[in-house]
């Protein structure tokens, strides 16, 4: 492959014009997470001496056998100590195709949440399966946790081939009961691939040891996944962040609305409908700096200028008068909970959807999610750490919002608790 | 028709921008935490870019050791001037000097620990609310683990293991008065990323990035500038080699390396094929495995 030689000098065009694809990684302990990130980190030249150095000497110091490659993500003291991964690490390579972004997320039950916020702004999933267990109820609940939370693209890795003989049957058997448990995600695009993490087998280079397996590495997989349509380019949405108003004298008369285009596109020329006030206006500038855009689309952070002087403060949005999204103050929604107070019927909490703060009561709990077999609760309605229900929500002012199916942005919200201020609950608009 | 790609490193600054822009319409009071080195630089660069045609609207604070290299300094006044903005200066020898902080002694000493609780008298008596930081996630193992949005306790504590968990990109900003977030824009940038990003932008840097002709001398296989800032043993002479910076922070703990790279572009092609990470010739993070983590929990950088 072509990012094994040494790179002597880089292409700065190529490298200017690579696209990001942003991953998490999930699986129970001891699947092998780490060692996985480690083995992708390590051929794909990620590693330098220093850290390869201090690798080796952890490695000894803690008696084991090879270079330990998990001890790379495993930042924390008591990470190292325990041989555990305890929060969320962020990873990053590049190869001439692509550059990544890793979420390595652990695997304890109780860690559940950490899994939440790495899928949710991940592109991909990767689901980790040793292959001596088969798929166990860690892969349904992560898979389950990928699909709610609106991944597309999922990459089963049976890693562990090496102790099981690099059998066929054992891989076929594990992609075959995935299948069956996984037609009722809703992940189109699933991917399975054999691997051993710890000897390198088809992460990086084709394996030798399984002549059988057609399919690409799990590297060639992650570089050629097809993501640019996964954006939605079609609503436009513009949640406004921040008014500028220079009050200087070169621009004096300069009010631009500054925040991140969520989904579809503006040009300079469009009409706009800003919401809450339903006014309309023309769009007479776009601009980053001092850069004036023809377009922009999601995720750009600019800022919009308009022909007409409409009131529009921080938390409105601005979206086009033929394609508006939904409003009201009556909100359903799935909820993962992550805070050990359990959730509160009646309770109230303070919410943050787009660029809006606003409050909520918690009008209705209607089921719990079973996630190892995606039955519903509806005799225990107690929502606590690591739940996942459907519930209903009264906001203070009403939101302006699309289904999180069709708008990861304007469909999501977080719930913060009053009283400790933590986030504890992440909500997905039904 | 348009694809609608993004590049990554237009993605890159989008998210930093939108997290600049978050903090200060959520937030009361931020300030920006200036190093001197390229990330702060660069989130300088962010913060102008994030508030166009307006100017940047929070001040500057840098924490300043007294072992500056000369550029740094020069460089931070011009900044200061042309963009406009505040500058907040927190002394460590004024904080020596009135006993708030001592010294460290012996061959080793550094001023690098003294600076957590000179950054933490600035922000307590500033009541900054925010400090933006420009570290990143790939620089470090404990910092892998940040969020963009920090959250530190009365005390500037980060716990690590109780994290709020950031989801999507709506940043919970709830705290309590005395508390404070570090927020980090380019949590998600690497160091290839920032060279290739200076290089776009033609964001001014110090000449201290490019090679140059400097005396140093060789201390645990790290080259440092000879300067009266360390205690020196008889053996450490100092040598006139062509080196530059990689990293740059106060004098005592930034490690230099031999290089002919005089040009951005020749920057960038020495990132590319170095064999060991930035922070590599750091004094500070080599105390011990978890150094960074235990200063950070301290409310250090």
């Amino acid at each position: 492959m072509s990012n094994q030689s040494t790179i002597e000098t880089v292409d700065t065009k190529a490298y200017l014009d690579m696209d990001l694809l942003r991953f998490t990684t999930a699986g129970s302990v001891d699947d092998g997470k780490s060692t996985l990130i480690g083995r992708l980190m390590y051929d794909t030249k990620q590693i330098f001496e220093d850290q390869m150095d201090a690798i080796e000497e952890s490695s000894k110091k803690r008696g084991d056998e090879n270079i330990n490659l998990a001890l790379l993500t495993d930042g924390l003291k008591a990470e190292r100590e325990q041989g555990i991964t305890i929060d969320v690490a962020y990873r990053y390579f590049a190869t001439p195709k692509r550059k990544f972004i890793i979420a390595d997320t652990p695997g304890h039950i109780q860690y559940t949440r950490n899994m939440i916020t790495g899928a949710s702004t991940a592109n991909l999933a990767i689901i980790l399966v040793d292959a001596r267990h088969g798929i166990i109820e860690q892969t349904k609940r992560h898979s389950f946790i990928a699909s709610l939370l609106g991944i597309k693209h999922l990459v089963l890795c049976v890693n562990k081939m090496d102790l099981v003989g690099y059998e066929e049957s054992i891989f076929e058997d594990i992609k075959k009961q995935f299948d069956e448990f996984s037609s009722r995600l809703e992940i189109a695009d699933i991917h399975y691939i054999p691997i051993s993490a710890l000897k390198g087998d088809n992460v990086v280079d084709k394996s030798s040891n399984m002549e059988w397996y057609a399919g690409g590495t799990l590297l060639y997989t992650l570089e050629n996944v097809h993501i640019s349509s996964d954006m939605n380019h079609i609503d436009s949405r513009f949640p406004v962040q921040w008014v500028i108003r220079p009050h200087s004298d070169q621009f004096h008369d300069y009010r631009g609305f500054s925040g991140r285009v969520e989904s579809g596109v503006f040009k300079p020329g469009d009409e706009v409908m800003a919401l809450p006030s339903g006014f309309t206006s023309t769009i007479k500038s776009i601009h980053n700096y001092t850069e004036q855009l023809e377009e922009a689309f999601a995720p750009m952070s600019v800022s919009i200028t308009l022909n007409d002087e409409i009131d529009i403060s921080k938390g409105d949005m601005l979206v086009k008068p033929n394609n508006v999204p939904q409003q009201g103050q009556d909100i359903e929604l799935m909820v993962c909970w992550m805070s050990p107070k359990k959730l509160q019927p009646n309770g109230k909490y303070t919410i943050k959807h787009t660029t809006k703060n606003a409050r909520c009561i918690i009008k209705e709990v209607y089921y719990k999610v079973d996630i190892n077999t995606l039955h519903r609760i509806e005799d225990n309605l107690e929502i606590g750490m690591n739940d996942i229900g459907r519930i209903r929500i009264r906001t203070t002012e009403p939101l302006f919002y699309d289904t999180y199916k069709k708008n990861r942005a304007t469909g999501s919200l977080i719930i913060v608790d009053e009283f400790t201020n933590e986030t504890a609950g992440a909500g997905m608009i039904i | 028709m348009s694809s609608f790609n993004l590049t990554h490193l237009k993605q890159l600054e989008a998210e930093a921008i939108f997290v600049i822009r978050e903090v200060v319409a959520n937030l009361e009071k931020p300030v920006l935490l200036f190093s001197g080195g390229k990330d702060s630089i660069t989130l300088v660069h962010l913060a102008k870019k994030a508030f166009y045609p307006g100017k940047i609207p929070f001040p500057l604070l840098h924490i300043d050791t007294g072992h500056n290299f000369e550029e740094t300094i020069a460089f931070r006044d011009s900044l200061v001037q042309e963009i406009g903005a505040k500058l907040i200066v927190g002394s460590v020898q004024d904080a020596i000097d009135q006993g708030l902080v001592k010294e460290e002694t012996g061959y080793n000493a550094s001023r690098n620990a003294l600076q957590t609780a000179v950054l933490l008298k600035e922000l307590e008596e500033g009541k900054f609310d925010a400090a933006f930081g420009g570290a990143r996630r790939d620089e470090e193992k404990a910092r892998a683990k940040e969020r963009f949005f920090s959250h530190r306790d009365e005390f500037s504590q980060w716990d690590p293991k109780n994290q709020r968990p950031e989801l999507w990109n709506l940043f919970n900003t709830k705290k309590e008065i005395g508390e404070h977030f570090r927020i980090f824009p380019i949590s998600n940038w690497t160091e290839m990323d920032v060279w290739q990003y200076i290089a776009l932008e033609k964001i001014k840097i110090p000449n201290l990035y490019f090679s140059h002709k400097r005396k140093v001398f060789s201390r645990d296989g790290v080259l440092l500038s000879d300067s009266e800032f360390f205690n020196k043993r008889e053996s450490e002479t100092g040598t006139e080699k062509i080196i530059r910076f990689r990293t740059i922070g106060d004098v005592t703990c930034t490690g230099a390396i031999e290089s002919n790279a005089s040009t951005l572009e020749e920057i960038i092609n020495e990132v590319a094929a170095a064999k060991i990470t930035e922070r590599g010739g750091r004094a500070d993070d080599k105390r011990s495995e978890a150094a960074m983590e235990e200063r950070k929990k301290q409310g250090y950088f």
